[in-house]
């Protein structure tokens, strides 16, 4: 019966009526905010629950796309509404469904001006995220991808910190660019081919020339997104700036466009080129692992040390994508879905220490642990695993990144394996500075202990990062498919896989 | 039951967390103690059925990483290998969970730390019943964690937690070659299975892997890669820097994690994957030379040092030392003896130390003890024994397993088996010197504390003393209990397949076959030692200042621990944030920003600007660029007129 209905569509736009409905609230200042947060707590949630039937009704053992939908947009162009989710872009759909809610919460009391109109931000941001991840039309996922920006841009811009409006612009400048490349890029294949829909496009092949410029037309856009190195500095300016729900939801799955991107199309439909330039993305890589880390143990503020270590953990992402082995690429899928929620968890923990002393500055605290005993448990969890200790989702992702990593280079597994020397040292020193030893200032004193509302914020956060720890087969058994065809379609190219199996 | 041998800790470790939030301290003692207790008697039965019944079992629970042909299972492997852990394991934490009840009785937070004991024993259980290396790095990450939070269990002081911090990051190091290790093995046998790697390590003796650009034989890769992890979690000269600062930890915690299990793991591992190493002669080569100089190095520290808890530790760095030659000259049986008598006799050093530290408020430094082996003849007693099964003196444990060792060692007669022999041989003279010294310290002299600490000086409650009774058998009985067991004419049908040596390794065999001054050295050296201890510290007070004196600069370079941390931080640790800093500065604001973002809008800002200044809002500005236009414009017409008519 799921079948039936056009489900990907209502997901998508599901958070789009709530914000029309909040437009439509009339009253009082705070009644406004007051009834705006809770109706845009209850449409993210239902469309959660939605999202969910996705992953009921989904079959893993067919690889290809599932809940597809399909319309005419415009006719006779070659481009059309198409909409559908494989093994690949399904766990993003839940990720972003996943975490809205759980941002909406993080802003419930932090955001206290303009409340309906932040809320209407997050509600198009839910539907453009979403959005992008299901959409099978190279002209749809454009627009998503950059109509993504906008709610972002708005709520740094307004709801952001003190830097906000430098921190928005960089944020635009960088993304932008890329992205005009990219719409180029797009241009010149729909000449070529004729329609912009992705399965056609993934099937054609393209000249060896041509994908090379398609290839880092692309990379432009992409790289931006993930973000790599040299093109990473708008990532701290933006977190800092940004309210705390808006970092979680940068983090959470903004950050995971570039490579969602990378394994979408990059590898699919630029097979040679993704293989020819292979090596440029893991000395890329490499440096963004070892450089951020090193720069991260500089910083003194804690959302640019947690900016820098996603920089850091995103090289891992790109490292396993471009080994072009399965386990490679499952583990930066894995990656990608874990760092999503521990960075997610970790941008809140600092929300909630913001939210009481109002600075990000590390050197404010000290000893948190003491007042703060059920914080400092979660905490301490999120942070081992963001270091990827076993047992937690975050140690499943570099592994089998690097199981890949070995079989392209031991150069590049041996090089990216200093990051788990250099993650452990800056992660176990921010919560040392922050959490242990005793108190220096007085204000830490009077830090109300953890409210049953960022409880429960964490709860279920902490419990799926244990449960992929434990049992990760219940995510990689939905990508497996997926992620194999994605290698047949690049070795049928005629490309030399690095290494078979 | 093989099952929850492993999973009973686990839920103690849980409840007691969840009760640490409840201020139900008591309860929490008694439900880890009898989840330990129930776990500690199933292992006597499986130690039973498996390993003197000789019938291993493996126990499959589910699916966890699979990806491709890379498989990682969790599954619990019950050997003779792990049966003899699992004893050693749940034995020495049972025992220091009761005594805990006793010696953190005056801490707000027993429940957590209770909690935090079981957690460890937990993952200590994991990595010894592993059946692949990603579980046993499951569990060896887990210990790491565990220890890292017991280190730092006072957190609100400040040497507690830079110690805990230290200890982690210094392991990760070993990790980073533990992983590499995984991935190297992964890669030559396509698994990570034991029984795979085990069954078909022979096939791959000749084959060479490319690592680095460098074409090396493939098992040696893995060996020392892994070997590398083994170095961070046993406190390996090199890697060891973080035993001492753990010290900071309750006493407990020091005498079941820094003693007997977990710095053992490394060793558990080099002899889990004897059926690998055989084939990898300079892997054991390394690890013997490694060990062999651990263990000459910490001894040498070790009796310098003056904190009470650092003695035993380097001591404990030293003893390691021993098992990894062991281990290195192909006598796996010798290590695993000496890892399980040493679990018992310095478990009981520990917690006797603790008793002393406990009596005395807190005091841990030498030079404020002595005088009061009359006021607790019970810890002193303990002391006694413990510092004799570690000395090796005749029918105490360490006298059997150490001997042992030294003698494989000589009878490996290799190279590097005899630089083992000679260093060992060393070290057992001074660690019978470091023990009388600090026995003698201790207890015996001037009072040295302070006037109240003196006043309140007390005997441990029967819930501290009965613990170190049955470390005290332990340490008395283990030895000449186990010698026919585990290195006996016989020990192969104990030890079965779990662990493997090549017919030509002969070093156990030939160990009992040694010449009549082997056998006899270590007990002269170790007697020769105390006696030296008791002229110094007994009878010639002013002696040891004046041979340090005489000695300065060697005297100051053991006192100072060869200074190796020092030089970790000239060359690791200042660099690091030097170097993050400016990168960060050069590389990110000025460079990237400088030349991107900024650079572009400052770009664009003063382009506009220029623009802006010819919008001057002058009129005769605006008339003359009119004319100037017009004149422009009227002459390129005229000219273009021209051209036509032309």
């Amino acid at each position: 019966m799921i079948g039936a209905w056009p489900i990907l569509s209502i997901v998508t736009f599901l958070p789009l009526f709530g914000a029309l409905f909040l437009l439509l609230i009339r009253g009082e200042g705070e009644v406004v905010a007051q009834n705006a947060r809770h109706v845009t707590l209850w449409v993210t949630g239902f469309t959660f629950l939605v999202s969910l039937a996705l992953l009921i009704g989904f079959d893993p053992k067919m690889p290809g796309y599932q809940f597809e939908e399909k319309a005419e947009w415009l006719p006779g162009t070659g481009i059309g509404y198409h909409m559908g989710i494989d093994g690949i872009s399904m766990p993003f759909v839940l990720l972003s469904t996943f975490l809205t809610p759980l941002a909406i919460l993080a802003s419930w009391r932090s955001i206290k001006s303009r409340v309906r109109e932040y809320m209407i931000a997050f509600l198009v941001l839910e539907t453009m995220m979403i959005g992008m991840f299901v959409s099978l039309d190279m002209l749809m996922f454009y627009l998503f991808f950059e109509a993504v920006l906008i709610p972002m841009f708005i709520i740094i811009g307004v709801w952001g910190g003190a830097r906000r409006v430098y921190a928005a612009f960089k944020f635009f400048l960088y993304t932008l660019l890329g992205s005009v490349l990219m719409l180029v890029c797009i241009l010149a294949m729909y000449i070529e081919v004729g329609t912009t829909d992705i399965p056609i496009l993934t099937a054609y092949s393209f000249g060896v020339g041509m994908q090379t410029w398609l290839f880092l037309g692309f990379l432009a856009s992409f790289a931006v997104k993930v973000p790599m190195w040299p093109v990473h500095t708008w990532l701290p300016d933006a977190h800092v700036e940004a309210p705390t729900a808006g970092s979680m939801i940068l983090a959470g799955v903004l950050l995971k466009m570039g490579g969602y991107g990378f394994i979408r199309f990059s590898l699919p439909m630029f097979p040679h080129a993704s293989e020819f330039f292979s090596p440029l993305i893991f000395a890329m890589s490499i440096i963004a692992v070892i450089y951020t880390s090193l720069v991260a143990l500089a910083q003194s503020d804690m959302k640019k040390l947690i900016a820098y270590s996603s920089v850091a953990h995103m090289g891992f992402v790109t490292i396993g994508i471009f080994t072009l082995t399965e386990q490679g690429i499952a583990g930066a899928m894995f990656q990608m879905i874990s760092h999503g929620l521990v960075s997610a968890a970790l941008f809140f923990c600092v929300g909630v220490v913001y939210d009481r002393l109002h600075t990000r500055e590390i050197s404010a605290y000290g000893g948190v642990a003491a007042v703060m005993p059920r914080y400092a448990v979660f905490f301490m969890f999120m942070m081992l695993a963001s270091v990827g200790l076993p047992g937690t989702s975050g140690f499943v992702g570099e592994l089998l990144v690097l199981v890949g990593a070995w079989k392209a280079s031991t150069w590049v597994a041996f090089f990216t394996a200093t990051g788990l020397v250099l993650g452990a040292t800056y992660m176990l020193w921010l919560y040392r500075r922050v959490m242990l030893g005793g108190i220096i200032h007085e204000k830490v004193h009077d830090m109300e202990p953890l409210t049953q509302r960022e409880f429960a914020i964490f709860l279920p956060i902490t419990v799926i990062v244990l449960w992929f720890g434990v049992y990760p087969a219940s995510l990689l058994d939905l990508m497996v498919g997926s992620i194999q065809l994605v290698i047949d379609t690049v070795s049928s190219s005629g490309v030399s896989l690095l290494a078979q199996n | 039951m093989y099952s929850s041998i492993v999973f009973l800790p686990l839920i103690g470790s849980v409840i007691a967390g969840f009760l640490s939030f409840y201020n139900r301290d008591r309860v929490a003692e008694l439900t880890t103690i009898a989840c330990l207790l129930l776990s500690f008697l199933f292992s006597i039965i499986v130690f039973a059925e498996v390993a003197i019944g000789g019938k291993p079992v493996t126990v499959d629970l589910a699916r966890w990483i699979v990806s491709g042909d890379f498989a990682a299972h969790w599954r619990l492997r019950f050997d003779t290998l792990t049966a003899v852990m699992l004893i050693v394991v749940t034995g020495v934490s049972s025992m220091v969970h009761i005594y805990s009840v006793g010696y953190m009785s005056h801490d707000k937070a027993r429940a957590r730390f209770m909690s935090y004991l079981s957690f460890f024993t937990f993952a200590m259980l994991m990595l010894v019943t592993s059946d692949n290396l990603v579980q046993l790095f499951f569990g060896w990450e887990g210990v790491g964690v565990a220890s890292y939070l017991l280190i730092g269990f006072w957190y609100k002081k400040d040497s507690a937690h830079i110690a805990a911090m230290k200890a982690f990051v210094v392991n990760r190091v070993g990790d980073f070659g533990f992983a590499l290790g995984i991935l190297a093995i992964y890669h030559i046998f396509g698994s990570i299975d034991f029984d795979v790697i085990f069954s078909e390590a022979g096939l791959f003796s000749k084959t060479n892997i490319s690592f680095l650009g460098f074409s090396l034989p493939a098992l040696e890769v893995a060996g020392i890669l892994l070997f590398i992890g083994a170095m961070g979690k046993s406190a390996q000269l090199g890697l060891h820097t973080w035993l001492p600062d753990a010290m900071e930890g309750p006493t407990p915690v020091s005498a079941l994690i820094h003693a007997a299990t977990m710095v053992t793991a490394g060793v558990f591992m080099v002899c889990r994957l004897s059926p690998m190493l055989e084939f990898a002669p300079v892997s054991l080569a390394v690890i013997t030379i490694v060990g062999g100089t651990t263990a000459i190095f910490a001894a040498t520290v070790g009796m310098t040092q003056f904190d009470i808890k650092r003695v035993i530790a380097y001591s404990t760095c030293s003893q390691l030392g021993y098992m990894f030659f062991a281990a290195g000259v192909s006598a796996y049986p010798a290590a695993m003896f000496h890892l399980t008598t040493h679990a018992f006799f310095k478990a009981l050093l520990f917690l006797g130390a603790g008793s002393v530290i406990h009596a005395l408020s807190d005091e841990q430094d030498l030079r404020r003890m002595g005088g009061i082996w009359d006021k607790i003849p019970l810890t002193y007693m303990m002391m006694w024994i413990g510092s004799l099964a570690l000395a090796g003196f005749p029918f105490f444990a360490g006298f059997y397993s150490k001997d042992m060792i030294l003698e494989a060692a000589y009878a490996a007669h290799t190279g590097v088996g005899n630089y083992a022999f000679w260093m060992g041989c060393m070290a057992a003279f001074l660690t019978a010197f470091y023990s009388w010294r600090l026995l003698i310290l201790a207890f015996h002299g001037k009072p040295r504390a302070s006037a109240e600490a003196m006043a309140h000086i007390h005997e441990s409650p029967k819930v501290m003393t009965i613990p170190l009774f049955v470390l005290a058998l332990g340490a008395i009985f283990a030895g000449w209990l186990g010698y026919e067991m585990f290195v006996g004419k016989d020990m192969m049908t104990f030890w079965g397949e779990s662990i493997f040596i090549l017919p030509w390794n002969q070093a156990m065999e030939r160990a009992h076959h040694v010449p009549t001054w082997v056998k006899l050295l270590p007990i002269m050296l170790a007697a020769s030692g105390v006696a030296l201890a008791v002229l110094f510290y007994g009878f010639l007070p002013g002696m040891p200042g004046r041979v340090a004196a005489a000695f300065r600069p060697i005297y100051l370079f053991f006192f100072n621990k060869w200074y190796f941390d020092e030089l970790y931080e000239r060359v690791f640790v200042g660099p690091a944030v030097r170097i993050g800093v400016l990168l960060w500065h050069r590389g990110d604001k000025h460079i990237i920003d400088g030349f991107g973002p900024d650079g572009m809008s400052g770009l664009v800002y003063r382009v506009s600007g220029y623009c802006a200044r010819i919008q001057s809002g002058f009129v005769f500005h605006y008339v003359l660029a009119m004319l100037v236009g017009v004149v422009i414009l009227v002459t390129w017409y005229y000219l273009r007129m021209r051209g036509i008519g032309g």
